[in-house]
Formats: C-alpha cells, sequence, structure tokens
C-alpha cells in the first residue's frame, strides 16, 4: 500500500480524521516552502497538498489566485516544485504528499518524464483541477507504473453514477468539494454536506472521502469531519502565507494547523 | 465544382475530439452543464421548430443574408485576383459575432437558464451577447479585461446602454484570456441558473462544435452566392483567426470541397520573431487551455505567456482546437500578418471601397491582398470582412497623434 493509502488507513482504524493542508509552492518565495511544510506537519498535518502555480488557475478564488502571483513573481516552475518536495523529504519520509494544480505544466514536462522524476522526489499523488477522468487515462496509467495516486474530484454537481464511475478511476482518496464555485469563497454548507456525503461515500465504494472548499478553521472543519474520513484546508492557510513576515510564517502556521487538528480530535 | 469521394468530414467525436484536440479539460463542477448542454444542442439540432426560430431571428433581427460584395476597386489596388468580401459587418451589432449569441440565447432559453455570462476581448461578443439579452429580458455579465477595457471604450458604453454589467478583469494580463478565467469562474459559481455564451470555437466539448454550427451560416450563405455570382466557387477563402469562430463559420461549409483553399491569419504583432505577437498556430505548441487541448503559447514550464496585438478581438494565447487539427490535417494553412501591415490593409479599404473594417478583419485584408497579387485575375478570393471597424476609430486615430 502506498505512504497515502497507509496513512489514511491508519487514521480511520485510530477513529481519527484526516487533516489536509494546501499551500502554494513558492509563494510567498521559494525560500518559504520547506519550512512551511515542516511547521504543518508539526501543527498536525497529516497529509500536504502542495500547489503548483499556474498563470490561469480558473478554479481559484482571490486569495490563491494571489498566493499563485506571489509564486509566479519567482517563477517557480513544476521543476522548482520537484526540487523542493526532495528538500522536503530529506527530514521527513512518512507524511503524504500530493501536487495539485492545472494540466498545463504537467504536459509540457511529459507525463512519463514528470512520474519519473516525482516518484524520485518522494511525491504520493497529484490532483489535477481541469483533469476529468475522461482525459486522466494516460497520466494516471503513468502515475500507477510509479505507484503514485490520481486523485479526482466529486462535485455537487456530479450524478450519483458518475461519482461511482469516478471513484472506480481514481486511487488515494476521493475529493469531495463542498459547494458549487470557487475555493474559498464562502463557508461550506455542512448540513448541505452531510446529505451530499451519504451518496459519494456509498459511490466511494470504499475509498476515503475528504471534503474541501470552504473549511477555514476548527469550528467549520469540525462541522464537517464527522460525515467524512477527513477535511482539506487551504485558503485560509494561502492568506497567512500571503500576510506574514517570511521568518514568522513557520509558527502562524503550526499554530493555525493546531487548532483546526484540536478540533478535529 | 464536384465534392470529392472521400468519407464526409464529421468531427469532432462524440467525446470532443477534434483528432487529438479538443476534448473538456474543465473542472469537475462543469462536467454536468457541458453534459445538459450537449444533450439539448444535439436534440434541437434535430429540431425543425427550432431550426426555422433561429432562421427567422437571424433574417429578422440580426439581418442576414449578409451581402457576398465584389470589391472592383480593391481588386483593382491588388492588381490579381478578383476580391469578395463576406460583409459580416453589416449584421445588426456590426460583427459576425450574434450569429452565435442568437443560437446560444435561445439554448440557453430552453434551458430555463435566467442570465447570461460572456468574455470579451474587442467587446463585440460582448455587445452581440448583451443584446440578445436586452431582446430576450435576461440578466447579462460580461467579463473584459481592464486593458481591453480602456483600448474598447466605446464597446463598453454599448453594453452599459444594452443594459449588461461589464465587470472588469485586473488578473494577469488583463485581456481576453483573463476574461475567460472570470468567466469560467462564475459559471462555475452560478451554474443553476446561468449559460456561459462562449464567443469562439474554444473552450470544453461541445462549445467549439457549437459555435462552429451557429456561425456557419456564413459559409453557407458565401457558397450559395458565390454559385449565383460566379457559376463556381472561390479558390481562397481568408479569414483572421484569434479564437477562430469566423474563420471556420466561413470554411466550415467548404471542408469537403478540395479545390477551395483555406487560409487562416494570426495577429503577428510586432513581428514572429519579437515574441510580441498573438500566433499560437504559426508560433506555439499543443497545450491545455480554457477546457481544450489546442495550440497555445506558453512557455517552457507551461506557464501561459502575455500576447500582443493591436487588435484586442485576436489578442489571445489559444485557438480552437478545430483549427489545430485542420492545421495538423493540412486542410487549412495558418499565416500570420504583422499590426502595421494590418492597420495599412485598414486604410487601403477605406480609401477603395469606403468601408471601414475592424481591426480584426483588416488582418485578413492584409494577406489576401498580397496574395491577390501573386494570382491571375481569374482567380476568385473571398474575405470574410468578419466586423466593422467604428469600434477602433480611438485606436488607430492614437496612432495617427489625432484626438477624437
Amino acid at each position: 500500500m502506498s505512504r497515502l493509502g497507509k496513512r489514511l488507513a491508519a487514521l480511520a482504524a485510530d477513529g481519527r480524521k484526516a487533516l489536509n493542508t494546501y499551500i502554494v509552492a513558492g509563494d510567498p518565495s521559494p525560500e518559504a516552502t520547506v519550512p512551511a511544510m515542516h511547521a504543518l506537519v508539526r501543527g498536525g498535518a497529516d497529509l500536504i497538498e502542495l500547489g503548483v502555480p499556474f498563470s490561469d488557475p480558473e478554479a481559484e478564488g482571490p486569495t490563491i489566485q494571489a498566493g499563485i502571483e506571489r509564486a509566479l513573481e519567482h517563477d517557480v516552475t513544476l521543476a522548482d516544485v520537484l526540487h523542493m518536495m526532495s528538500a522536503f523529504r530529506r527530514d521527513d519520509g512518512d507524511t503524504p504528499v500530493v501536487l495539485m494544480g492545472y494540466v498545463n505544466p504537467f504536459l509540457r514536462m511529459g507525463y512519463e518524464a514528470f512520474c519519473r522524476r516525482a516518484a524520485h522526489a518522494g511525491v504520493d499523488g497529484v490532483i489535477v483541477v481541469n483533469l476529468p477522468p475522461e482525459e486522466a487515462r494516460t497520466f494516471r496509467n503513468a502515475l500507477h507504473t510509479r505507484y503514485m495516486d490520481l486523485i479526482l474530484l466529486v462535485a455537487p454537481t456530479t450524478t450519483p453514477e458518475r461519482a461511482a464511475y469516478i471513484a472506480g478511476q481514481g486511487s488515494g482518496f476521493l475529493y469531495f468539494v463542498s459547494y458549487k464555485g470557487v475555493t474559498g469563497a464562502r463557508r461550506a454548507d455542512a448540513g448541505a454536506v452531510a446529505q451530499r456525503l451519504t451518496d459519494v461515500r456509498a459511490a466511494a465504494g470504499g475509498l476515503p472521502v475528504l471534503v474541501g472548499f470552504g473549511i477555514k478553521d476548527g469550528a467549520s472543519a469540525a462541522g464537517i469531519a464527522p460525515h467524512a474520513d477527513g477535511v482539506v484546508v487551504g485558503s485560509a492557510l494561502v492568506e497567512t502565507m500571503g500576510c506574514t513576515a517570511i521568518a514568522r510564517i513557520p509558527d502562524r502556521l503550526q499554530a493555525q494547523v493546531r487548532e483546526i487538528r484540536e478540533a478535529l480530535d | 465544382m464536384p465534392k470529392s469521394n472521400r468519407v464526409p468530414y464529421d468531427a469532432p467525436t462524440e467525446d470532443g475530439r477534434f483528432g487529438d484536440y479538443g476534448g473538456r479539460f474543465v473542472a469537475e463542477t462543469l462536467i454536468h452543464a457541458l453534459d445538459e448542454l450537449t444533450r439539448l444542442y444535439g436534440s434541437v439540432s434535430r429540431d425543425p421548430d427550432f431550426q426555422a426560430a433561429l432562421a427567422q431571428e437571424l433574417k429578422d433581427y440580426v439581418g442576414r443574408p449578409t451581402p457576398l460584395y465584389r470589391a472592383d476597386r480593391l481588386t483593382e489596388h491588388a492588381g490579381g485576383a478578383r476580391i469578395y468580401l463576406k460583409r459580416e459587418d453589416l449584421n445588426h451589432t456590426g460583427a459576425h459575432k450574434i450569429n452565435n449569441t442568437v443560437g446560444q440565447a435561445m439554448l440557453a432559453v430552453r434551458m430555463g437558464k435566467t442570465r447570461l455570462i460572456a468574455e470579451t476581448g474587442a467587446g463585440q461578443h460582448g455587445v452581440a451577447t448583451a443584446t440578445v439579452a436586452a431582446r430576450l429580458g435576461l440578466d447579462c455579465r460580461v467579463y473584459m479585461g481592464s486593458e481591453d477595457i480602456a483600448r474598447q471604450s466605446i464597446n463598453v458604453y454599448r453594453m452599459k446602454l444594452l443594459g449588461a454589467e461589464v465587470a472588469p478583469v485586473n488578473a494577469g494580463s488583463r485581456t481576453l484570456k483573463d476574461a475567460m478565467n472570470e468567466a469560467m469562474r462564475d459559471w462555475v459559481t452560478n451554474v443553476d441558473n446561468t449559460h456561459y455564451i462562449i464567443g469562439s470555437v474554444a473552450g470544453p466539448h461541445p462549445y467549439p462544435m457549437l459555435v462552429r454550427d451557429f456561425q456557419a451560416v456564413i459559409g453557407t450563405e458565401a457558397r450559395d452566392q458565390c454559385l449565383a455570382e460566379e457559376g463556381r466557387l472561390p479558390d481562397l477563402l481568408v479569414a483572421c483567426v484569434g479564437g477562430g469562430s469566423n474563420a471556420m463559420g466561413l470554411f466550415y461549409p467548404f471542408v469537403d470541397d478540395d479545390g477551395v483553399d483555406l487560409v487562416g491569419v494570426e495577429a503577428g504583432g510586432e513581428g514572429l520573431a519579437t515574441g510580441r505577437h498573438a500566433a499560437p498556430l504559426n508560433a506555439g505548441i499543443p497545450g491545455v487551455l480554457h477546457g481544450s487541448h489546442t495550440y497555445l503559447m506558453d512557455d517552457a514550464s507551461g506557464q501561459i505567456v502575455e500576447t500582443h496585438s493591436i487588435s484586442a478581438g485576436l489578442d489571445y494565447p489559444g485557438v480552437g482546437p478545430e483549427h489545430a487539427y485542420w492545421k495538423d490535417l493540412g486542410r487549412a494553412r495558418y499565416t500570420s500578418v504583422t499590426d502595421d501591415e494590418a492597420l495599412a490593409a485598414f486604410r487601403v479599404l477605406n480609401r477603395t471601397e469606403g468601408i471601414m473594417p475592424a481591426l480584426e478583419s483588416s488582418h485578413a485584408v492584409a494577406w489576401a491582398l498580397r496574395e491577390a497579387a501573386r494570382r491571375p485575375p481569374g482567380d476568385i478570393i473571398l474575405i470574410n470582412l468578419s466586423g466593422r471597424g467604428d469600434k477602433d476609430i480611438h485606436t488607430v486615430a492614437g496612432i495617427d497623434g489625432i484626438e477624437v
């Protein structure tokens, strides 16, 4: 079983919820990223989603767009992100890390070449926002050859039949998008999410379901978590990255993640 | 001219593929809406009542058919092949864009949507969307890059007069591609009550197909008009290509006419060698942007790069996937002209024919003038005059150092 699969299985066996945390690689500058990743882990993150900067992030709200723009001011590329991954792995061989981004940078590097380099750098999987399963076959096969996961998304507009199809095509976990909209636009509605999650979990066929979009703090995480296997926090952390002096980012992030961790436990 | 015996052209496939190009590269939230649109479009395209209503609307509201005009003084100026202009500039709102917005707005009403959104570069598609929204009593919001708002102020005010809200986009290069990102974000949020009218043969399936089909009225008319006037098909069709909707609309009905050459003219900006242009088919490589796999302009790490063109409507780093397919097939040829060449053609058409073309269309005129000079007088060249140039007066006057 993969590092990601093992971690999620261990959490489930303990009856704990997975806390998945997102930051943009290279935000606000490249040297901030690896220390920030370690701080997320110290705060209690179980998984890290590392955002790959892209010039046209069409599913992101203003907060994550701003984080991506800060990274792009330093011309952070997918190759740079893989270097950051390797650096992170020197001190942390346990925490699963997935890259999250848009398809063009992966395509430009080449799916095969990316997978070879990513496996070497210790990446556990990828989430590609604009790559639905119908378009993902080649990439998925290349990832699976290197024992990495392609994590797919299910939206509030996804039909139950399609959710089952998506779950069958993906691995690692199923990412349930809590509302219709861009990242960080509003708070997740726990009632509505709980209702949908019954169907989604049935469709997932045993694949863990993590909920993202609109989870900002301990309270919102604790509201959603009972209905899922875990939660994803993104915009709230990227906001911290944007308004904190680089030297103080690790402490601030660690405290922010700890608050959410404690609410979940 | 007889059609060839080979299998008739029938792209795209059911999953929206034009060869390796096209497809559906979007966030999962939008898949359901795209499925719904595909299903509905499949049924109305076979529904005689819908087609009759669309034809009526194109006739009475848009003013179709547009003339195929024999440009004798322009022909004389070029000194070679005979030049015809397909006068899409004479459509209501002044460009070909309304052919598509009328059709898509009728689809939106059938789907029970009450709100239209659109992206716009030069403002012609925004105006055409605002116009049909007013005509049908629908809410309308148009996304426009703030740089384009500055250079197309007349169209911005037109949209406001029509009751649309114009939302400035300050991200990225502040042009058409950023407006499209923002429109996608709106759509993902308001997909229940909103239809997104994409203005070109770009975006995820089924847009490239349905925009092509709505624009194909251009080529269907031009084909009949040329046969009636000349007793034969033209030798060469020329159209400008940004996203590529006016070119595809003209070319598509001729796709199986092997004797008809098709040439798309991209925006060469300050010259392909300078890197400051908007010519992905000439100088780009395949990648994924705005929902489809197609030629685009990016850097070695896959970031989309800023484009440059004097004409806001061509200032876009991608292109419709069917053009990418035709380039690889060799069915159409894609070339470019610079800002300066387009501007010179703009002036020539004003002086020789009393027709003021859009700066976008001036690119097609510029290349066709060059080509006409190389061809014998017996040849027929048909240029798509996709829009009128009133909107560009400020840009041209600025270059002339005149304040209007």
